[in-house]
C-alpha cells in the first residue's frame, strides 16, 4: 500500500467529548431549580451559621445533584438513544462513554456527601445521601421503567433539597421544611406528565411506562387536573403557616390559579391524542398546535415553583416573612 | 509501505483527554483548598 492509499484509509473515530459535555451531563437546567430550592430552605432556617460553610453547603447540594444526574444519564443511556427529546444528549450522542459518566457520578456523589458531613452536620449529609440513592436507585433503577407511578415516587428526590438546605443550617427538619418538600413533591406529577403527553410516543418506543402511554392521554389530563388542585392550596400553605408574607401569598395565590386555570383548559384539550407532536431534539418548546396546553403547562409549572421559591427567599432574606419578623432574627 | 494505526488517538482527541486532565487535576486541588477552608472556619468558630 503507498502512502497516498494509505491515506485514503478512514478510522472512524468517536467525537472527542469537551467540558460542555461533562456539564450537560450534571443537568444544569435541573441543578439551577435544586440550588434554589435548597438555598431557600437554608435562609428559611434563619440559623447563625457562616456565610462560607453556608456556600460549601450549597456547593455540595449542587454537586450532589450533578452527580445524580450524571449516573442517571449513565444508567438510562439505553433508554435515551431512542428518545427524540434525549438522544443528543452526552452518552447516547456517544461522545462521553457510559463508563466515564457513572465513573463521574460516583466521584461526585461521594465528595458531596462527605464535604456535606464535613462542613456541616451528619443529618444534613445524611439527607443528601439519601436524596442521591433515591434518585439514582429507587427511581432511575427500579421505578421508572416499572411503574407509571415513577415520578410520583420518586419525585421525593427532587422535592428534598430545601430539607436538605434547612438540616445543612440548623441541624434539624422542622415541619416548615417538610412544607416546603411537601409543594415539590405534588408539583412534580403534573410537570412531567404535561411534558409527557407531547413526548408520549418518545416514552412508548423507549418502552417507559409513563402515565399517558399506561393510562392514555385523557386519564392523564384528568390527573393532571386533580394534582393541580392540591399543588394550587399547598402553594399558599407557606404563606397561611407564617413561612411567607404578603409577596408570597400574592404570587402563589395568583400563580396557583393560573396553574389549575392551565390544567383546566389541558383537560378540556386533546393534547397527547395527536401522536407524534413534538419535542424533537431537544427543543422541549416547539410542538404543533394540538399538544400547545401541555406545553403551556409544562412551561409554566417551571415558571410558577421559581416565583415561589424566589419570592420566598427575597423575603427572608429582606426580613419581609412574618417568622423572620417573630423571630426577630432577620 | 505505512498503514494509519486505528489505536491512536487524532489531535482533537488527544487535546479533549489532555483538557480533561487538566480539569480533574483543577477540581482534585479545589477540593483540598475547600477541605483547609472548611477546617479553619470550623477550627475558629470553636
Amino acid at each position: 500500500m503507498t502512502e497516498a492509499a494509505a491515506s485514503d484509509v478512514r478510522v472512524p473515530k468517536a467525537p472527542a467529548a469537551t467540558w460542555r459535555d461533562f456539564v450537560a451531563l450534571m443537568k444544569p437546567r435541573v441543578m439551577s431549580l435544586v440550588v434554589l430550592t435548597a438555598v431557600t430552605g437554608l435562609v428559611c432556617a434563619h440559623a447563625p451559621m457562616s456565610p462560607v460553610l453556608a456556600a460549601v453547603a450549597i456547593l455540595c447540594i449542587a454537586v450532589g445533584a450533578g452527580g445524580s444526574a450524571a449516573l442517571n444519564m449513565g444508567y438510562d443511556a439505553d433508554i435515551d438513544a431512542l428518545m427524540r427529546r434525549t438522544r443528543g444528549r452526552p452518552v447516547p450522542a456517544g461522545r462521553v462513554q457510559r463508563s466515564d459518566a457513572l465513573a463521574l457520578g460516583v466521584v461526585l456523589s461521594l465528595f458531596s456527601v462527605g464535604l456535606m458531613a464535613l462542613a456541616t452536620n451528619f443529618l444534613a449529609a445524611g439527607l443528601l445521601a439519601f436524596t442521591i440513592f433515591f434518585y439514582v436507585i429507587v427511581y432511575t433503577r427500579w421505578l421508572k421503567r416499572r411503574t407509571p407511578q415513577n415520578i410520583v415516587i420518586g419525585g421525593l428526590a427532587g422535592a428534598l433539597p430545601p430539607a436538605v438546605g434547612w438540616a445543612a443550617a440548623s441541624g434539624a427538619v422542622p415541619w416548615q421544611a417538610w412544607l416546603l418538600t411537601a409543594l415539590i413533591f405534588v408539583w412534580t406529577p403534573p410537570h412531567f406528565w404535561a411534558l409527557s403527553l407531547y413526548t408520549r410516543e418518545d416514552y412508548r418506543r423507549a418502552g417507559v411506562p409513563m402515565m399517558p402511554v399506561t393510562a392514555g392521554a385523557a386519564s392523564t389530563r384528568r390527573q393532571i387536573l386533580a394534582y393541580s388542585l392540591i399543588v394550587a392550596p399547598l402553594g399558599v400553605a407557606p404563606a397561611l403557616a407564617g413561612l411567607g408574607g404578603a409577596a408570597y401569598l400574592a404570587v402563589s395565590l395568583a400563580g396557583g390559579a393560573m396553574f389549575v386555570l392551565l390544567a383546566g383548559r389541558l383537560a378540556m384539550s386533546r393534547a397527547g391524542e395527536a401522536g407524534e407532536v413534538g419535542a424533537q431534539d431537544g427543543h422541549l418548546y416547539e410542538v404543533d398546535s394540538a399538544a400547545r396546553a401541555a406545553r403551556n403547562l409544562f412551561a409554566f409549572s417551571i415558571l410558577y415553583l421559581f416565583a415561589l421559591f424566589a419570592t420566598l427567599l427575597a423575603e427572608h432574606l429582606l426580613g419581609a416573612a412574618p417568622m423572620v419578623l417573630a423571630w426577630g432574627r432577620p | 509501505m505505512s498503514v494509519p494505526d486505528p489505536y491512536r488517538e487524532g489531535q482533537e482527541a488527544a487535546r479533549a483527554r489532555r483538557m480533561r486532565s487538566i480539569a480533574i487535576a483543577v477540581s482534585l486541588a479545589a477540593f483540598v483548598v475547600v477541605v483547609f477552608i472548611i477546617t479553619l472556619v470550623k477550627k475558629g468558630g470553636g
